[in-house]
């Protein structure tokens, strides 16, 4: 069943945020919206979850239609970017909200509160208060908080954007396995490509209050329907008038019908992978991403002449 | 650290100065004659009838103004509306005007003659409209801030755990108020128990009746009574001391939560 949008338009004054914006959310995904600061993905989910009303156009939710349904009765977890944990309630008060709203048994909320609180690796901090936990805690008690609910679909708005770069690293993968376990059906919104393909089993790329395209972070790298979705997702070069990706730029010391002359302008040296700057011919520069053994291989210095040739490339109209 | 000990020494001695060595003066008066002058100098009926008007009054005024003030600031901060910006200005007035002014726009208002027909004067309801105005300014100060820097997440994660309008006022947003509210109400009840030019007028100032503790101690210090009038200080001075330090607690208390 999952999520439908169907033709959702939204502005705010003069800024079209949402342009009749179509999407299907499987039941049980994973799903990634990908896009800019204010391509409209915040937006959508805010729409989804019924903290913003759309101008026209509708949201279902398992098959019912919950376009003028208020958040309180949408069954949707919502994890907010900077935790929007409730300052004057304990880790154990704020999980238990939702189910108290509930009025759900005393003994129930005591159960479930604790399995959550393990879930989420909290049980020694049922006491704290928000601000005595660290940035990855609050927002994993933000989770078990929105998790408590059972709701039929979860929604994060860049959940972990305010988090350094070790944590974020951490709960992607945690997020990853704990719908694993649980696969309730997620959606997750960022601007961080490698974040996206990390952690989604789709992807819904956004730009411009419009879907660019939807796929899985295999099929959104290796075929971009656009030239936006191509450079939004991976590093790209050009070469003549084809997109290129940098490690599909191959260099050859000896040239062909199928290369192009070159000079190396400079190389870099980045653990892994080496990047050579080059200019092309007709005054044009380009990269390329090689690995190690081959540049050992090829020796390259800058003012080497060597010819390059794209392994993979593609033109958009 | 001697730049730091010589700052100290100065806002030390400044505070004695202003504020300490004249409360201790006080004290030391309404003390002069023995604890039992003391006690029988603010037992008298008038004394006792002079307190309990001013505890009684500043308690309702405390209860008034926590209520509207928050309702105030929250209309200031969450509704937009023509004329916001004029209201929020009109809001300080009361700090801004002598007080005896305003006693007196109140006696033309709601006195005898009343333009719009209400007359309240020389009544205890007098008392507590006087106050009213004075301290309208403390709990929409204290709140709007507060409720400015409050983050709509909280309300919008609230909603989305299913709790409506009212079960988020009570549950989230208030009891993040509360420090603010609490500070607010502490400043008006000290300044309601003190008040004297925004009440001289417009109660007519009859004892048994209408005559406020500041008032009384006007009238002994008239009448040369310096004893009784610095005990009935003292007792105000206690209150508004008692009143401060239980805001200070309350929020050292709450501050322990916040981040």
């Amino acid at each position: 069943m999952g999520i439908t949008v169907r033709n959702v338009s939204k502005r705010f004054g003069e800024f079209v945020a949402l342009d009749e914006v179509s999407l299907e959310i499987p039941n049980g995904s994973l799903t990634a919206l990908l896009g800019p600061s204010g391509s409209g993905k915040s937006t959508l989910l805010r729409v989804i979850a019924g903290l913003e009303e759309p101008d026209a156009g509708e949201v279902v939710i398992s098959g019912e239609d919950k376009t003028r349904t208020p958040p309180q009765r949408r069954g949707v977890g919502f994890v907010f970017q900077h935790y929007a944990a409730f300052k004057h309630m304990t880790v154990w008060e704020n999980v238990a909200f939702g189910l108290e709203i509930r009025k759900r048994p005393k003994e129930q909320i005591r159960k479930r509160v604790g399995e959550l609180l393990e879930l989420v690796q909290l049980a020694g901090f049922a006491h704290r208060y928000p601000a005595q936990l660290s940035g990855g805690q609050r927002q994993r008690m933000a989770l078990a908080r929105a998790l408590a609910i059972e709701p039929e679909v979860l929604l994060l708005d860049e959940p972990f954007g305010a988090l350094d770069a070790t944590v974020r690293k951490e709960l992607r993968s945690w997020l990853r396995r704990l719908h694993e376990e649980m696969p309730v059906t997620t959606v997750l919104v960022t601007h961080d490509q490698e974040e996206a393909m990390e952690v989604a089993n789709e992807i819904v790329v956004m730009n411009h209050a419009r879907v660019e395209q939807v796929g899985t972070p295999e099929e959104i790298y290796e075929s971009p329907a656009s030239e936006f979705v191509m450079s939004f997702v991976g590093p790209v070069t050009r070469m003549r008038d084809a997109l290129i990706r940098p490690h599909d730029v191959e260099i050859l010391l000896d040239g062909d019908d199928s290369t192009v002359p070159a000079a190396v302008d400079g190389v870099l040296h980045l653990g892994f992978e080496v990047r050579v700057h080059l200019r092309l011919s007709g005054g044009e520069d380009l990269w390329a991403q090689i690995p190690r053994r081959t540049a050992r291989e090829l020796d390259l210095k800058p003012g080497d002449r060597v010819h390059v040739r794209a392994s993979r490339s593609r033109t958009f109209a | 650290m001697s730049g730091g000990m010589l700052g100290r020494g100065v806002a030390i001695t400044y505070l004695s100065l202003v504020v300490l060595i004249p409360l201790a003066a006080v004290a030391w008066a309404s003390g002069e004659g023995g604890p039992g002058e003391f006690w029988s100098a603010v037992t008298t009926p008038e004394a006792l009838s002079a307190l309990r008007l001013t505890f009684g009054a500043a308690l309702a005024v405390v209860a008034i103004n926590a209520a509207m003030g928050t309702l105030i600031a929250w209309v200031l901060v969450r509704d937009s509306f023509r004329g916001r910006g004029l209201v929020n200005s009109i809001i300080d007035l009361p700090f801004a005007l002598p007080t005896i002014v305003a006693s007196l726009t109140l006696l033309v208002l709601y006195g005898p003659g009343s333009p719009v027909g209400i007359d309240v004067a020389y009544s205890p309801v007098a008392v507590v409209v006087a106050l009213l105005f004075v301290t309208l300014p403390f709990v929409v100060r204290a709140v709007q801030p507060v409720l400015m820097e409050l983050d709509t997440d909280m309300e919008e994660a609230a909603a989305s755990l299913g709790a409506g309008r009212f079960t988020i006022f009570r549950r989230i947003i208030l009891p993040n108020l509360a420090p603010a509210i609490f500070s607010g109400a502490g400043l008006s009840f000290a300044r309601s128990i003190g008040e004297f030019g925004a009440v001289v007028l417009v109660t007519g100032n009859i004892p048994f009746e209408t005559q406020v503790a500041s008032v009384y101690i006007f009238g002994r210090i008239e009448g040369g009574d310096i004893p009784a009038a610095a005990a009935v200080s003292v007792v105000l001075l206690a209150f508004s001391l008692l009143a401060l330090v239980g805001m200070n607690v309350l929020q050292g208390r709450w501050l322990r939560h916040e981040g």
